[in-house]
């Protein structure tokens, strides 16, 4: 790849590190990420590959950007209140790098129409904020064998993981159903510490870059939990379920499912 | 001077840090092992840590020399992917 001035500066922090250099950053610059989510952990996640000079990357939203958002989805603003979040994230994202093709996609994914939404893409990013989108997600990338990178936030604490169909276990060979409505929390009850994301989202963004890199271990095979409180990180094994309902030889699943709403999301 | 042929030259006069040193790594990445980079240089600085960066790197440097009052001449040889 020949890189102009510009680009020299931009990414001269990159290609100085041995595991990145000119080649890795080419890499990184014909990367096709798609991010589910342009909310808590989409607006991190996407604002670093964005810096990061990822070539492409869609953004996957339905909702309007309002006032509750801004203490913690960080590419809005005032000024795009009302504005589909995807378009506003779209412009922030442009304003910091014009390298990287943002790709505004304001939908709801459902069992029709997401494996062609993911089709084009290299990596998956799950930043979704309910259970139906968490598996449909897991369910579409395991079969159609794109790896995933999932994250979730909730009050104090922040999960994430990555997925690599075919090879480590997916989400639900970690719990095989979502949990019941009832068991979700309320509106009320949901609240989240608005930097909390920007950890999660962090991490995310970090996973991303090394799968496109092709350097260090994936967090594959395990669940990383930060404790934002205590100030921990905790490892947890999360081994393939050999009778997982849908990445196992004999999957019991094998079309995708929307499940109800009935779900409260954190907007 | 020793006799080294240089399959690949770059001049890097003007360049301050770190772009000196993002040229000279750009080039060597772009080259087979075994080939030799003969960089022309005209910052101080860069004339030692640029050798140095590139024995990090596990490159060798086959010849620094100062050609005139503010210039450099480095060859490096690249000897891994
Ligand atoms: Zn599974």
């Amino acid at each position: 790849m020949d890189f102009t001035d510009d680009q020299l500066q931009r990414y001269s922090r990159h290609i100085i590190l041995p595991e990145v250099g000119g080649k890795g950053q080419a890499k990184i610059a014909s990367a096709k990420v798609i991010i589910i989510g342009a909310g808590g952990l989409g607006c991190p996640v996407g604002f670093y590959l964005t810096a990061a000079g990822v070539g492409t990357i869609a953004l996957v939203d339905n909702d309007d950007v309002e006032m509750s958002n801004l203490q913690r989805q960080i590419a809005h603003s005032v000024h795009s209140i009302g504005m589909p979040k995807v378009e506003s994230a779209k412009k922030t994202f442009s304003a910091l790098n014009p390298d990287v093709t943002i790709v505004p996609l304001r939908t709801r994914l459902t069992k029709d129409n997401i494996i062609g939404v993911i089709s084009e893409y290299d990596i998956v990013v799950d930043g979704s904020d309910n259970f139906p989108t968490r598996y449909l997600v897991n369910d579409a990338c395991v079969m159609a064998g794109k790896p995933l990178v999932s994250g979730a936030i909730l009050r104090f604490e922040g999960q994430v993981t990555t997925i690599i169909p075919g090879q480590g276990h997916c989400y639900r060979c970690l719990f095989e159903v979502p949990p019941p409505p009832g068991l979700v929390p309320s509106c009320q009850e949901a609240g989240v510490l608005g930097v909390l994301p920007g950890v999660i989202g962090g991490l995310q963004a970090t996973e991303v870059l090394k799968l496109i890199l092709g350097k260090g271990m994936p967090l594959m095979g395990d669940l990383l939990i930060y404790d934002a409180l205590k100030t921990t990180f905790r490892k947890v094994k999360v081994p393939k379920n050999p009778s997982c309902p849908v990445c196992s030889d004999n999957p019991v699943i094998t079309e995708l499912v929307d499940y109800n709403e009935g779900y409260c999301s954190l907007q | 001077m020793p006799d080294v042929k240089a399959e690949k030259k770059i001049d890097i006069r003007g360049l301050i840090c770190p772009y000196t040193f993002i040229k000279a790594k750009l080039a060597v990445e772009s080259m087979h092992v075994g080939e030799t980079l003969e960089i022309l240089l005209d910052n101080a600085e860069a004339s030692n840590s640029i050798p140095k960066s590139m024995e990090d790197l596990g490159h060798a440097v086959m010849n620094v020399e100062k050609v005139n009052e503010r210039e450099w001449v480095i060859f490096v040889r690249k000897e891994k992917e």
